[in-house]
């Protein structure tokens, strides 16, 4: 056993058997951050904090919601809405930060796109980062079943029809996926678990990962510059605060961090309280009704621009179409074949390609809610095959890179 | 180095709101063909041309009209002749008790309902007179005199036994005229009326049955069950409401339900009414949404305020 003295202060005896001291400089004032980021990089900062409201919310909820096919609907309509003294508070927090944390996944995923944040040194952030997309998706879908309304019913029943997997006709698989033959008690319990449960445990650890990914290669930077980190940081500690490269992440980065959620927060919580029905689907306040099939089936906003890529082929090109885009982000680190880690603009026929997938995305996004009749079905054909094209193009185009 | 950060938010917001545009009042522009509000006028119907006498009008509604052979008065004393469940058994649906229905309805519209139900009700199209598909409500073909004028004091009479506009509360409205075909479970409200508290289980379940029984007879006059409203605030929305009470054929053709007729204010209280029952917390949420707003505010400023001090040093 360590040597114990007789602590000093609080923090000496915790720190004796903590090694709190440790621990802060690890996590906050010796971790060092470039100092040429913009406020993108608080888009970390800001996930962090809607997944906590994200958590706390839910487990108000989860106080009286009722994993029933006959009792969810009124427990979260009427119970948690009515009853509950500032229940409709925590849906619409939770229903809201649902929706806005992919906006800012998005906004995320993007940045390290356009930055080349990715690149060698970096592949485990990103790939942490995709499985956290992934899992992320999986608590939003699963989720999005509870309150069991019309569209969780049918979302339910054409995302786990795509597990029959086309004319490989596995309806075991689906039957064995929903525990029945449609969506029912079976389907609602277990995606209760994997949303309360299972899911947030998996994003918990995910997030550690994601974070641990950080700490040898250390954040990227607007420029794309190897910064030695060593050096800058004793410059730092030397007192040449203005002159060095980096800076603590804690108060320093951690200050413009805060400013950012605040500016933030003032969105989200205009969001909650002013504008809180754009994030929750007027056709979900109808219950789930078996009999009856809405007009027009669509998946949450996050999810068009994949159920897009889905829908305008045959029913098998179409699946393997959306298991490619399920993975070839992940492979991004790969496909990008330069070996410059620069923004994008600095980058020639790459910074074409790279705004290219944006718009090409919301397209796919825009199509994948609108009825796909006439043109509508034409743009979201030209958008699907562009997004595989891009990607397939992605190597060549970056393997003849000029060095910046 | 110029700070590009202003620029680079221009960005990520504008590409935000364009992709917001896109899947919410664009995409739902396509999806949904959209229904102006026709300002409750009721322009297709005639005009009352006479004047009406309120005292003539009892005469008629009580004698000659016939109304009360199928309709209770219960502010005049005057009761049902059977009771709910008995009488959609027979008509399909109970018909309304007709104390308030001069200030719930467009005087226009019970004009022409008392002489033409199916015109005035919009369900030509399930009620064919010359088919033989006779709507339950028999048309008043007139007592002998100008039936213009008689129709005239019904209307009068009726407005004059009728509640104040004041005094109409969005309860009633709503129960006037929506309760009759739709239930309204989070307020408690079934087609027979609020369901009463009752001591004993079996009481409760011989009220259920009633209730099936009334429903039973209702889905096979609708050719299906009006759906529950609870939840109809949020799942519709203030102007699809608005529009489709107003005209449910605009929105529906061929829909079983009727145009009910109420007037502008009605139809504002029975839409009040449906975000009494799925949107009870609007007042509470806009009070505590400027506390947090404040809030947030001032976290905010002191925040760019901190990240200030912090920065001093670095640059």
């Amino acid at each position: 056993m360590a040597h114990f003295t007789k602590a000093t202060s609080v923090k000496d005896w915790l720190n004796q058997r903590l090694a709190i001291e440790k621990v802060e400089k690890v996590m906050a004032s010796e971790y060092w951050i470039p100092k040429n980021i913009n406020f993108l990089w608080a888009m970390g900062m800001i996930l962090a904090i809607t997944f906590a409201l994200l958590l706390v919310s839910g487990i108000f909820l989860l106080m009286y919601y009722q994993p029933h096919v006959d009792f969810a609907f009124d427990s979260v309509n009427y119970t948690i809405m009515r009853e509950v003294d500032f229940g409709w508070l925590w849906r619409h927090v939770h229903g809201v930060a649902a929706s806005v944390v992919f906006l800012v996944i998005y906004i995320h995923m993007f940045t390290g796109i356009y930055y080349g944040s990715y690149k060698k040194g970096r592949e485990m952030i990103w790939i942490s980062g995709m499985l956290l997309f992934v899992t992320f998706s999986a608590e939003a879908f699963s989720g999005y079943m509870l309150p069991w309304g019309q569209m969780s019913y049918w979302a339910g029943m054409v995302i786990t029809n795509i597990f029959s997997l086309g004319d490989l006709h596995l309806d075991g698989l689906v039957e064995w996926i929903r525990g029945d033959y449609v969506p029912a008690q079976a389907f609602l319990t277990r995606f209760f678990m994997l949303h309360v449960l299972l899911l947030p445990l998996a994003i918990m650890g995910l997030i550690g990962l994601h974070f641990a990914a950080l700490r040898i290669p250390h954040v990227n930077n607007q420029d794309g510059e190897e910064i030695d980190f060593e050096a800058e940081s004793k410059k730092y500690l030397d007192g040449d605060k203005a002159g060095s490269k980096v800076m603590r992440f804690g108060n320093d980065f951690l200050s413009k961090d805060m400013m950012v959620v605040g500016v933030f927060l003032i969105f989200f919580f205009y969001l909650v309280f002013y504008n809180y029905s754009f994030a929750l689907d007027p056709v979900n306040f109808d219950p789930a009704d078996m009999l009856k099939t809405p007009a027009h089936i669509y998946p949450e906003w996050y999810f068009l621009w994949s159920y897009e890529i889905l829908r305008p082929f045959s029913v098998n090109i179409g699946l393997i179409a959306f298991g490619f885009a399920q993975v070839i982000f992940v492979l991004l680190p790969w496909l990008d074949r330069s070996p410059n880690v620069a923004p994008a603009n600095r980058r020639g026929a790459f910074s074409i390609w790279f705004w290219l997938l944006l718009i090409d995305m919301i397209v796919l996004t825009a199509m994948g809610k609108l009825p796909p009749e006439g043109i509508f079905s034409t743009i979201g054909l030209v958008a699907a095959l562009g997004f595989i094209i891009l990607w397939v193009a992605l190597p060549f185009i970056t393997m003849n890179e000029k060095k910046v | 180095m110029k700070n590009k950060e202003p620029l680079i938010l221009v960005v990520v917001v504008a590409f935000t709101l364009l992709t917001y545009w896109l899947v919410e009042p664009f995409a739902h522009s396509q999806m949904h063909k959209h229904v102006e509000s026709e300002d409750f006028a009721y322009a297709d119907l005639p005009a009352i041309t006479k004047t009406g006498n309120a005292a003539n009008g009892k005469e008629l509604a009580m004698g000659a009209g016939g109304c009360t052979g199928c309709h209770s008065i219960t502010k005049e004393g005057i009761p049902a002749g059977m009771d709910a469940v008995t009488a959609a058994g027979v008509y399909g649906v109970n018909p309304p008790d007709l104390s308030d229905a001069g200030v719930v309805y467009d005087a226009k519209f019970l004009a022409d309902l008392i002489k033409n139900p199916a015109h005035a009700l919009k369900v030509e199209h399930k009620f064919d007179a010359a088919k033989g598909q006779m709507h339950p409500m028999v048309a008043f073909y007139g007592a002998g005199g100008d039936i213009d004028q008689e129709v005239a004091d019904m209307v009068a009479y009726l407005q004059s036994i009728a509640v104040s506009k004041d005094e109409l509360t969005p309860a009633m409205a709503f129960e006037n005229a929506c309760g009759r075909c739709h239930a309204m479970k989070y307020e408690n409200w079934t087609q027979l009326g609020e369901k009463p508290e009752f001591k004993f289980e079996k009481e409760s379940l011989a009220y259920d049955i009633q209730v099936l029984e009334y429903q039973e007879s209702l889905t096979k006059y609708m050719g299906k069950l009006p759906p529950d409203l609870s939840m109809y605030i949020r799942s519709r929305g203030e102007h699809f409401l608005s529009t489709f009470i107003e005209n449910p054929q605009a929105h529906l053709a061929g829909t079983a339900m009727p145009r009910v007729g109420v007037t502008a204010d009605a139809a504002e209280k029975v839409i009040e009414h449906m975000a009494d029952a799925g949107d009870t917390k609007r007042d509470e949420r806009a009070s505590v949404g400027t506390n947090v707003m404040w809030y947030i505010l001032i976290f905010a400023i002191f925040a760019f305020l901190w990240k200030r001090s912090v920065w001093r040093e670095l640059h």
